[in-house]
Order: structure tokens, then C-alpha cells, then sequence
């Protein structure tokens, strides 16, 4: 549910209230339900020069080839539901005044709940110093026309490597999870492909169809919710969590149509128990979504060693041990994919959370060198970091603390544990099987850190 | 891998032909933990606890929606309006609402039966599924209204006329008023258990100190078990329990042997029973799940154990001719003859705790030379059996005893025992399990570590 304060400035008095006195007006976002359309509304897609190159073109053909009503020029006063800004030629920052001053009038054509998408190319990939700035230009772009969107709509970019071209299978994966209701609170953030490989689901709202995915920390909030996306998605489950929660980790088992195991992921052997879980029950494994996580917080100076211990040990050193078991595993199916779940805490650092944020961090680093070790057999993976979400753990922060936390995104609100979960599921999918060792933020672009 | 498709009117499978029987596979087991009466449970009904159990199972093994061949389980504390316990717990929970169930009553070898009849079922060819279980509450036990209320209530309903009922009403006097509480007392002697067991263990002048021995064993037995994980996948938490409550990893002899003794006072110095070396009365429920070789296999499901044969037995303590809780020193020697068996071939012997001097009166009367050549008629004694080989995952004195809940607790661990064990000189491991059960009885099962038939 969206919290109470955005469905008080949302209609009626509440929202007169809130323009008068110029308080934060945070928008219902538009999240994904099987049937509705993929956006709100007319996509506009512009290339650099006159605002028609080879990779705008092709991926225009695409668009239309998806059913979207696609504009290669806007129509006054039309409401859109995407403004698609393909940049990959792009190579002199002199070079972005034509496509982002035509969109600009655009902007406030849009729906809400509308898109704005950039496909550029990476700077790192770059020798020449004028295109790695015409291609790092738009980074601070991007980032700031997130800031300036309102009304529930968010500004994405896709990042390609010089494996990817502009209508490679995890662009356009990358592309559709932007545009659909399925990104809602992920907001000015980027997410790089690097090979052309992958494929785009045969059905869009059965992504995992036929997948086996285990997820740890089932039992309550976030896991749970990543149970029910996969399980939504098409996939068949093994939930995880502590012997302690098997009764939450029982109900969502039943709900989710999986099985439980209950498992302590600290155990030395609790990677092998998993595998084993999997093979035997479903006749193998294809996803696996590191979720378990625990806080102790305390300030460093007071900290103690079990506290720290504890946090490192369930936070990352499980999820050390248990990739070990699943990279020596010659049971894993093809493709296999990991996700697995840091924090922005873990990026930009929060008071009283050094043990976390070490874990966090850690997982970030685990993710970028584990990367290329899956890509040898054919699989990938990634990270998603969760800013402020509406969870169990979150409402237990102090009621003025946590409004304030909860405002301090482009967005003006928290994300549901369903958006880190959608998240999660696009990064498990084969269309994103292009997409390795990413850290994928879901904060609603956090004003706080990077 | 995945199960075949399920229609409600598939046929199960081959059925038998005349002569040969299927095996009936233990798959697994799911119960909540045990909680002392007047404890965690407190509020929460035998259809509450019995639903929480299935849903545990089904969460385990992935059963959500499945129909199951056939599930029985029953309480022995049962209020009338449960009449249908089983199946409304079976409509409560994630099963498929086309799975039949049957409620089964048999005081503390309820759950035992329950394992035994639908094993029974599954080998003749008329299930390929079942799962059994019990449930008992001593904090939510019935009351009813006296005897003499209730006549007036029946004799109020038949009245035809106003006059008629204050007739009736005129009969009602305070006594009648007072409820009808339930007790454990043996209704043909309105001796408790506890003061029968005492007379018996007496009688086979069983000592404090050996009875305080089995209570510390159990204690410690069982918390182990839980501290190296064993009872993962046999125990689900509930209402904020993850662990028996009775179970105290403490203890010590020392501390067992402050405790005063609460039974067979009358007997003076002999007293020898005390809390500490009794159950206590407890609520909790468990389920074990039961099936064909094909249907586990079908469902990548494991098979830890066969349900090899059982045997029920009932004794004559009334006229004080037999212990009231001695039936199984019968049901074993006849289930073992049976089997072509000795105590030389059963490698963990699961002997239910309802006090700790039922099970050492148990093991003296089978070690009785005499008592083995009058009462059992055989050669000599029956055996004497390895006590390592004891309820080595503790038993009913601490985790406590819902009456109908500890013969799935037991059938579910001793599958997982022997499964674990892996074989004995060359063959499958072997346990026995023994529960005593009021009204004299007591049913005793054999079970197998499960090994793949020879050919396949």
C-alpha cells in the first residue's frame, strides 16, 4: 500500500491543501498488473543528429513490432507515455542538443506514471576524449532530468558495452523492465549491457516460466515478496529462511505453490542442502536470490564483536560459501542466474551501520568479480540495492525520522518490497542475460549518497 | 521430474493383484512444537494446531492443491462439535479440498493407528497417498454440563407446553449446574494413569533413580537433537514456539532428584514418580506423510522408511491382572514372531515416555525369565535390548505428549533415523515403537530404513 500521507495530498482537499502550502506531493506510482498496457501512452523515440540514426530507426521498428504506438516526432498537446532518447552515436557532447531540446517540450506532454529512457554508450569504452564526454554527458543528464520529473514519472538509462547494439536482447529486456510498471521506484539509474546474449520471454508475463529459483530469507517482507514475483513470473520455488520463521516461511510456501527449507544459510554445508533441495524436489536449479540479511545496528564505537560477526556472517559469508557450492555444482541448469540483494547502505554508508554497510559493500564486490566466473558458463550476476522500502524493519524507525527518510527521493515516498522484487526478477530473467555484475539501485533515486 | 497431472477422477495407480502387497513409504513427517498445557497453545483449538501441522507438511513437499489418496488423524480430548476434525483441518489448509478424511480415536496409540491403517491402505492398493497425524489439547479441552443438566435440557426440548417446561425447569437444582470437567481417570476403576503406572512400577520395583536416569536421557537426547539441527525438517514453529517448551537442556539428576514424588503416595516410601519422570499434560499435533514408491518418485519426494507391520494388544488391568499400561510388553513378542524377528534385529527402539516407569516396567517384564515363559510363552525371557539403542532423539518426557500427537511425532523421527543411519551389516536399519495407551491397550510397529526392491 502506498503510505497515508501520499494518499492524503493524492485527491480532493488534501491535494488543494498540499499545492497551497508547497508540500511534497509524491505521486501513486504505476506498477506492473498483468493486461495493462507496457506504458500510458505514445512512445516517443528520438535519435542525435536530425533525430533519426541506424540504432533509433531499428529500435523504433521493434517498438512497433511490440504493438506501441511509436512517434518519431511529437504531436502538440499528445500525451506520452515514453520518450525514448537513443544516443548510441552520439560522439560530441555537442551532439545532444538536438535530441534532448526536441524531447524537452515533450516533457510536459507526459502521462503519468510516464518513462523517459536514454540508450547511450558507455564512457569507459571510449578512447577519444570528446565522445566520452558527449557519452558520460549523459549520465548527469539523465540523473538530473529524473529529478525534474514528476507525477510518478521516472527517468532510466541503458548503458551498452561493445558487445550491444541498440536492439540486442537485453537492451530491449532492459528497455521493456523501464518501461513497465515493473521499474516504478527505480529512478535515474543506469543498468550497462555488455553482450548480445539472452533472449526475450516467449510470453512477457511468464518470464521464468519452467525456472527453478531459490530465494533465502523467504519468510517475511522483501523475500517474500521476491517468492510471490518469481512465482507471478512463472518460476517454481524453494523458499528458505531460519527453522525459527518455518511457520511465515510455511504460509508463503502455500501461497507461492513451492517448497520450504528451512535451512540456517551460516551452515557450512548450506549450499550443498540447497542444491540438493532443488535437484531432488524439482529436478534442478536455474535462479538463485541471496535475500537473508539481518541489522544489528550500533554506533562503531560501541560496537561489539558479536554484533559484527553476525552481520558479515549471515550477510555475505553465507552468500560466499553457497556461490562456492553453486560454481563446484555440476547440477545447476543452464544459464544459471544470481541475484543477489545489497543496499544503499552498502553504497552511500549510513550512521550506525558500519557492520551492514561492510556487508553490503561486500556484496557488491562479490557480484562484480563472481561476474565473469558465471559468464564462462553462460550465466550472470547481479545486485539489486533496495533504498528506503515500506517494510516491517522500516516501520519500526521513529515516525519523524522515517517520514523524513521516506521523502528524500525524486519519488517523495518509499518503494514496496514488490518493487525491489521486480527488480530482482527482471535481473533473474534470460532477457537480461546480458547484463552481469550490475548493481541495480531501487531507491526512487535516493537524494542521499550516489 | 514435475508430478503428472492431477485430475480429481484419475485413477490411482496399478491396482494389486491377488497375493502381493505395495510397500508404504514414510516420505516425511511436519509437527509444531509441544507446548505444556496452559502455555503458548493456550488459545488455539485442536483444529487450529491440526491445520497448522498439514500446513507445514504440505509447505515441505510442496503438496499445495494435491489431493491426497486419503488423510486420518483424530484427539483425544475432542469436543463433540469436532465431529469432523480431520477433514475440516484438511479444508483449512493448502490441500487439495477433494482429499477425503477420517477422524480415528485410539487414546494415546491414535496417531500410531492412524500411520498403521492408511499403510495399510496404501499396500492393499486402495490409496497411493496418505497422510496420518494426531492433535491433542489439555488447555482447550471440553467441559460439559453435568449429567443431570443435560437430562433436563433434553427433557426441556421434548416439552410441548409451557406447563410441560416449568415441570422440566422445576427439576433443575444448583448441583446441576456445576460442569462436567474431563479427567484422565480410568472410568472402570477411577484410578489416574499416573497412580496405575504407579502401582506398576512398584510391582516391578523399578527404582527412583533409574526412572530419574530415563528423564535425564530424554531431556538430553532431545536437545541435542534439536542443537544439531535433526528436527529442520520434522518441526515447524508456532505461535512463537520453535522448540518444546517441556524440554529443559539443563537438567541434571541432582535437580530431577529434588523433585517430590506426585503419584503413588499412598505407597509411602516406594513413591517413586515425579514430575520430572512423568509427562506432562501438553498440546501440540503432528503429521506424517505416506505414500507409494511411485508416488514419491513421481514428486522427487524422499522415502526414508517402509512401515513394515503392526500390532495392537490389550490387557486386563482391571482386575489388576496386568499393569494398565502394559499392553505393549504383549504386542511386541507377537509382532516380532511374527516378522521372524529378535531384538537382535532392531537397531533403535522408540519406547513411548508416558512415564518414565511405564518404560522401565516394559523392559523388566520382557528381561523376566518367568514372566517370559507364563505370560508370554516363550522359552525364557523376551530380551534384554541395548539401551544406546533408546529413544536416542529423546522421547515423550521431554518434548511432552499430546496423546494423539506423539505417534506421528515418533513414526516421523524414527523414519528419519534410520534413513540417516544407512544400512546395518548389509541390511536395511530396523526400529520398533512402542506406545501404551489407555484403556489398557497398546499398539507396537515395525519400521525400515527404505532400500530400493531387489531388480530395480
Amino acid at each position: 500500500m502506498t503510505d497515508k500521507y501520499t494518499q492524503f495530498v493524492s485527491h480532493g482537499i488534501g491535494k488543494d491543501l498540499a499545492n497551497k502550502l508547497g508540500l511534497p506531493q509524491p505521486a501513486v506510482l504505476r506498477r506492473y498488473k498483468a493486461g495493462e498496457p507496457l506504458v500510458p501512452g505514445p512512445v516517443l523515440v528520438l535519435g542525435n543528429g536530425n533525430g533519426r540514426t541506424a540504432g533509433s530507426d531499428e529500435l523504433a521498428a521493434v517498438l512497433v513490432g511490440w504493438g506501441l504506438d511509436v512517434r518519431r516526432a511529437a504531436l502538440p498537446k499528445e500525451k506520452l507515455g515514453a520518450i525514448i532518447l537513443v544516443l548510441d552515436a552520439v560522439e560530441h557532447p555537442d551532439e545532444l542538443a538536438g535530441p534532448v531540446l526536441t524531447a524537452a517540450p515533450s516533457l510536459r506532454d507526459l502521462a503519468p506514471g510516464a518513462r523517459v529512457v536514454t540508450i547511450s554508450r558507455t564512457s569507459a569504452s571510449a578512447a577519444n576524449p570528446a565522445v566520452a564526454a558527449g557519452r558520460q554527458g549523459v549520465d548527469g543528464l539523465l540523473r538530473s532530468l529524473a529529478k525534474e520529473l514528476r507525477a510518478g514519472a521516472t527517468a532510466n538509462g541503458i548503458l551498452l558495452g561493445d558487445g550491444a547494439g541498440t536492439t540486442s536482447p537485453s537492451t530491449l529486456g532492459a528497455l521493456r523492465f523501464f518501461l513497465s510498471g515493473r521499474s516504478a521506484f527505480v529512478d535515474g539509474q543506469f543498468l550497462t549491457v555488455t553482450s548480445g546474449s539472452g533472449e526475450l520471454a516467449a510470453d512477457a508475463d511468464k518470464p521464468l516460466a519452467g525456472k527453478v529459483a531459490v530465494v533465502t530469507g523467504a519468510a517475511r517482507g522483501i523475500g517474500a515478496a521476491i517468492a510471490r514475483t518469481l512465482h507471478r513470473d512463472g518460476a517454481r520455488l524453494v523458499v528458505v529462511d531460519i527453522p525459527a520463521a518455518g511457520d511465515h516461511l510455511a504460509a508463503v510456501a502455500n501461497e507461492v505453490h513451492g517448497t520450504a527449507l528451512q535451512l540456517d544459510i551460516t551452515t557450512e554445508d548450506a549450499g550443498r542442502r540447497i542444491i540438493d533441495h532443488a535437484v531432488e524436489r524439482h529436478g534442478g536449479l536455474d535462479i538463485v536470490v541471496h535475500n537473508a540479511g539481518i541489522t544489528r545496528d550500533k554506533l562503531l564505537a560501541n560496537m561489539d564483536e558479536g554484533r559484527w560477526n553476525s552481520v558479515i556472517g549471515v550477510n555475505i559469508a553465507s552468500q560466499l560459501r553457497i556461490n562456492e557450492a553453486l560454481l563446484g555444482s555440476d547440477q545447476l541448469h543452464k544459464t544459471p542466474r544470481i541475484v543477489s540483494v545489497a543496499s544503499t547502505s552498502g553504497i552511500a554508508g549510513n550512521r550506525g551501520q558500519t557492520n551492514y554497510a561492510a556487508s553490503k559493500g561486500g556484496v557488491i564486490g562479490m557480484v562484480r568479480a563472481t561476474a565473469p566466473v558465471l559468464a564462462e558458463r553462460g550465466g550472470s550476476i547481479n545486485a539489486v540495492a533496495p533504498g528506503f522500502i515500506e517494510t516491517d524493519m522500516t516501520a519500526r524507525i521513529p515516525f519523524a525520522t522515517r517520514e523524513v527518510a521516506r521523502r528524500l527521493n525524486s519519488l517523495q515516498q518509499g518503494g514496496l518490497p514488490g518493487d525491489v522484487a521486480e527488480a530482482i526478477a527482471f535481473l533473474a530473467s534470460d532477457a537480461a542475460a546480458g547484463i552481469t555484475g550490475e548493481v541495480l539501485r531501487v531507491c526512487g533515486q535516493n537524494l542521499v549518497g550516489a | 521430474m514435475p508430478a503428472a497431472a492431477h485430475s480429481a477422477n484419475a485413477p490411482h495407480e496399478s491396482p494389486v493383484a491377488p497375493g502381493t502387497l505395495r510397500r508404504a513409504v514414510v516420505v516425511g513427517g511436519n509437527r509444531i512444537p509441544f507446548a505444556r498445557t496452559g502455555g503458548a497453545y493456550t488459545k488455539s483449538s485442536n483444529q487450529d494446531m491440526l491445520t497448522a501441522a498439514l500446513d507445514g507438511l504440505i509447505a515441505r513437499f510442496g503438496l499445495q492443491e494435491e489431493r491426497i489418496g486419503e488423510v486420518a488423524a483424530g484427539a483425544v480430548l475432542k469436543h463433540s462439535r469436532d465431529f469432523n476434525l480431520t477433514r475440516e483441518a484438511v479444508l483449512g489448509s493448502a490441500l487439495s479440498p477433494e482429499t477425503p478424511a477420517y477422524d480415528l480415536q485410539q487414546a494415546c496409540a491414535t496417531g500410531l493407528e492412524t500411520v498403521l491403517g492408511l499403510a495399510n491402505k496404501i499396500k492393499l492398493g486402495q490409496i497411493d497417498s496418505a497422510i496420518a497425524g494426531g492433535v491433542d489439547s489439555a488447555s482447550d479441552a471440553p467441559i460439559a454440563v453435568s449429567e443431570g443438566l443435560r437430562e433436563i435440557l433434553l427433557d426441556l426440548n421434548r416439552a410441548k407446553s409451557l406447563p410441560d417446561r416449568l415441570k422440566v425447569l422445576a427439576r433443575l437444582r444448583p448441583k446441576d449446574l456445576a460442569p462436567d470437567a474431563p479427567n484422565t481417570g480410568e472410568p472402570r476403576t477411577g484410578l489416574s494413569m499416573g497412580e496405575h503406572q504407579a502401582l506398576t512400577t512398584a510391582q516391578w520395583k523399578i527404582s527412583r533413580e533409574a526412572q530419574d536416569e530415563i528423564a535425564f536421557n530424554s531431556h538430553h537426547n532431545l536437545a541435542a537433537a534439536y542443537e544439531r539441527g535433526f528436527f529442520d525438517d520434522l518441526v515447524t514453529p508456532y505461535r512463537g514456539l520453535s522448540r518444546d517448551s517441556n524440554l529443559r537442556p539443563d537438567t541434571s539428576m541432582e535437580k530431577l532428584a529434588t523433585l517430590k514424588p506426585v503419584f503413588g503416595k499412598s505407597l509411602g516410601a516406594e513413591a517413586t514418580m515425579t514430575a520430572g519422570n512423568s509427562t506432562p499434560l501438553t498440546d501440540g499435533a503432528s503429521t506424517v506423510l505416506l505414500g507409494t514408491e511411485e508416488w514419491a518418485d513421481a514428486r522427487g519426494l524422499p522415502k526414508l522408511a517402509l512401515v513394515v507391520d503392526g500390532e495392537a494388544a490389550a490387557v486386563d488391568f482391571v482386575h489388576g491382572k496386568d499393569g494398565l499400561l502394559m499392553a505393549p510388553v504383549f504386542a511386541v513378542p507377537r509382532l516380532l514372531a511374527r516378522n521372524g524377528l529378535s531384538f537382535e534385529d532392531i537397531d533403535f527402539f522408540e519406547i513411548h515416555e508416558a512415564f518414565a516407569g511405564t518404560v522401565l516396567s516394559t523392559l523388566a517384564a520382557w528381561e523376566d525369565e518367568e514372566f517370559g515363559r507364563t505370560r508370554l510363552g516363550l522359552d525364557g525371557a523376551l530380551g534384554k535390548i541395548d539401551r544406546a539403542k533408546l529413544n536416542v532423539n529423546g522421547s515423550s518426557l521431554a518434548a511432552g505428549h499430546p496423546f494423539a500427537a506423539t505417534g506421528g511425532r515418533i513414526v516421523a523421527s524414527l523414519a528419519k533415523i534410520l534413513h540417516d543411519n544407512g544400512p546395518v551389516d548389509g541390511r536395511p536399519a530396523r526400529g520398533l515403537i512402542s506406545i501404551c495407551a489407555a484403556g489398557g491397550q497398546g499398539v507396537v510397529a515395525i519400521l525400515e530404513a527404505y532400500s530400493a526392491p531387489e531388480g530395480r
